[in-house]
């Protein structure tokens, strides 16, 4: 069984925005989940449906403090119990792909899904009434007329430090199945039994050691003896001759 | 959680509408036993018609609550897996029941079916009393349930939380009985405000157990488990947004430590404390007025507690809307 997933890096995740950006943009303008109205747009309180939402949290005290920015969409749990509450069955997840979806045309928007779902990653849409949540661009990633490059989800796209992967977590050899493994990767809540499929990768410290044999060549056989006064660093060496 | 009218009014009526329906059948059995004297049919139908209302009113208030109110009919469909579902499909079938109760006893409608072996007779009107019980106890089974079963609203993650919605409802639709007995049926008054005396001493225990659990309560969800980073000390710096969201909107109620404290006791007092002196002072001195001014002032002390029920909840999502920015 197939389900699709995003690993968001928080190591990399530089608190851009642009995957909140891009998801608005192709949600709003798809045929299938748009539009996603805002009010107010250019007034005081500007305030929307997103998919997408990227925070920012202060981890330590000052001044030993880390920024992390933290993105934040339906993580497409694989016990999702948003799902058997919804009384409308518009709630729905995919079996072949794992996505959960919202039927817009089904949902009578009574929000009893929002408040089943801890991470609070649904959003009624105060325009078309309705339940709104990521559907990890389903109407792309099936989509046979873009090229497979395009065939991703717009926020991975946008991603301009590659911190979002996407695919296939149940497929063992997948390139987002190796980084939860090999990068520690990590569910939110995990005290729920929720099982989300969206997997975030922790802060890592990120050091380059190098020792002084590595800036200067201790095996240059001219100096290995000392039978020669060690040359400027100026001067060319053996291999500065022999490699042209 | 963000306290909306519509669910504080649907819940509130539909528990006194079921609450007195309840009463009414309770007569009703008491009386085919030849426990109490058989009463005139106008008190049951009039007492039906008044459940009707306040049925349907809190129909009409849920109605309120929906994005799409004309899709609502689908909500009927999922009652295999939601609450939400069975209590779509309970209502309308409770309150057809209501409704051809009352009709039975308006029109005097009423043939025998069969006799108990005790010799007490079936009528329509016992069989219709006994659907209508199971689908009131049935009804507010569903009501409870679709606030007890969401396991990360640990306030309300309780059976008592059923036996709240059981008990609240059952005291205010004994107590509207009992008011309108005074004026149909003086006989089975005295019954009926002793039954609203007891079940609203119960529903003061069961409200004061959950007040006292729900303080207890320790977050299962921490900002550290939220987020998957394990440090002592973090602290939201944005939320992603500086105008509010749904998220924000939905799951907090925007009111005061202290005004929450007042509300607590406020409904504390004119839910339960009033109304057991009113019904007491009624009962003792045969007065109808006391006993309808018990009634009103439940009924509001009742909306002031479902306002806190929801305020109370506290949602695990609120830990990530903390600071705008
Ligand atoms: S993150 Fe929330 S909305 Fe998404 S599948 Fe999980 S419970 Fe449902
Ligand atoms: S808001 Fe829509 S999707 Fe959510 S539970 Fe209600 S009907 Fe289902």
């Amino acid at each position: 069984m197939t389900q699709l997933a995003l690993v968001i890096d928080l190591n990399v995740c530089v608190g851009c925005h642009a995957c909140v950006t891009n998801c608005k943009e192709w949600n709003t303008s798809s045929p299938t989940a748009g539009p996603m109205v805002d009010q107010n747009p250019y007034g005081k309180d500007p305030t929307g449906t997103f998919f997408n939402r990227v925070q920012t949290f202060e981890v330590g005290e000052f001044p030993n403090t880390e920024t992390v920015h933290f993105p934040k969409s339906c993580l497409h749990c694989e016990e999702p119990p948003c799902v058997p509450v919804c009384p409308t069955g518009a709630s729905y997840k995919r079996k072949e792909d794992g996505i959960v979806l919202v039927d817009y045309d089904k949902c009578i928007g009574c929000k009893y899904c929002s408040w089943a779902c801890p991470y609070g990653a649904r959003e009624i849409d105060e325009h078309q009434k309705v339940m709104k949540k990521c559907t990890l661009c389903v109407d792309r990633i099936y989509d046979t007329t873009m090229t497979a490059e395009e065939r991703r989800p717009a926020c991975v796209r946008a991603c301009p430090t590659s911190a979002r992967l996407f695919g296939d977590i149940h497929d063992p050899d997948s390139e987002v199945s190796r980084a939860i493994r090999e990068n520690g990767g990590y569910p939110l809540m995990p005290e729920w039994g929720t099982s989300p499929a969206n997997h975030y990768l922790p802060r890592r410290k990120t050091k380059l050691r190098i020792r002084e044999d590595e800036l200067e060549r201790a095996d240059n056989p001219l100096k290995i003896d000392q039978q020669l006064p060690k040359p400027g660093k100026a001067e060319p060496s053996l291999d500065d001759v022999t490699s042209w | 959680m963000h306290p909306a009218f519509s669910v504080v009014f649907l819940t509130t009526l539909i528990g006194a509408g079921q609450g007195l329906f309840l009463a009414l059948f309770t007569v009703e059995s008491y009386a085919a036993f030849g426990l109490l004297p058989l009463q005139s049919d106008s008190f049951y139908a009039v007492g039906s018609g008044v459940a009707l209302i306040l049925l349907v009113l809190g129909l009409v208030a849920s109605f309120f609550h929906l994005g799409r109110p004309e899709r609502a009919w689908r909500a009927a469909t999922q009652w295999r897996t939601s609450w939400l579902s069975r209590e779509v499909i309970v209502l309308p079938a409770f309150m057809g029941t209501v409704f051809f109760y009352g009709v039975a006893h308006w029109t005097g409608f009423n043939p025998e079916l069969a006799e108990l072996p005790s010799g007490a007779p079936v009528n329509i009107t016992a069989v219709l009393g006994t659907i209508g019980t199971v689908l009131a106890f049935a009804l507010y089974i569903c009501t409870g349930m679709i606030y007890a079963c969401l396991r990360f609203l640990r306030e309300w993650h309780t059976p008592l939380t059923v036996i709240n919605y059981i008990l609240l409802g059952g005291a205010s639709g004994f107590t509207l009985a009992a008011a309108l007995a005074a004026v149909e049926a003086p006989a089975v008054m005295p019954v009926l405000a002793g039954w609203a005396l007891i079940i609203t001493a119960l529903g003061l225990v069961g409200r004061v157990a959950t007040l006292i659990r729900n303080a207890r309560l320790k977050p299962k969800s921490t900002l550290q488990s939220a987020i998957g980073i394990k440090h002592p000390k973090i602290v939201q710096k944005t939320m992603g947004m500086m105008g509010g969201a749904f998220n924000t909107r939905e799951f907090f109620h925007g009111a005061s430590a202290a005004m929450l404290r007042s509300i607590k006791w406020m409904f504390l007092v004119t839910a339960f404390v009033v109304p057991l002196m009113l019904l007491g002072m009624g009962l003792s001195q045969s007065a109808g007025g006391l006993i309808a001014l018990a009634f009103f002032i439940q009924y509001l002390g009742l909306l002031a507690e479902r306002w806190f029920f929801f305020a109370q909840a506290n949602h695990p999502q609120n830990l990530y809307y903390q600071s705008v920015a």
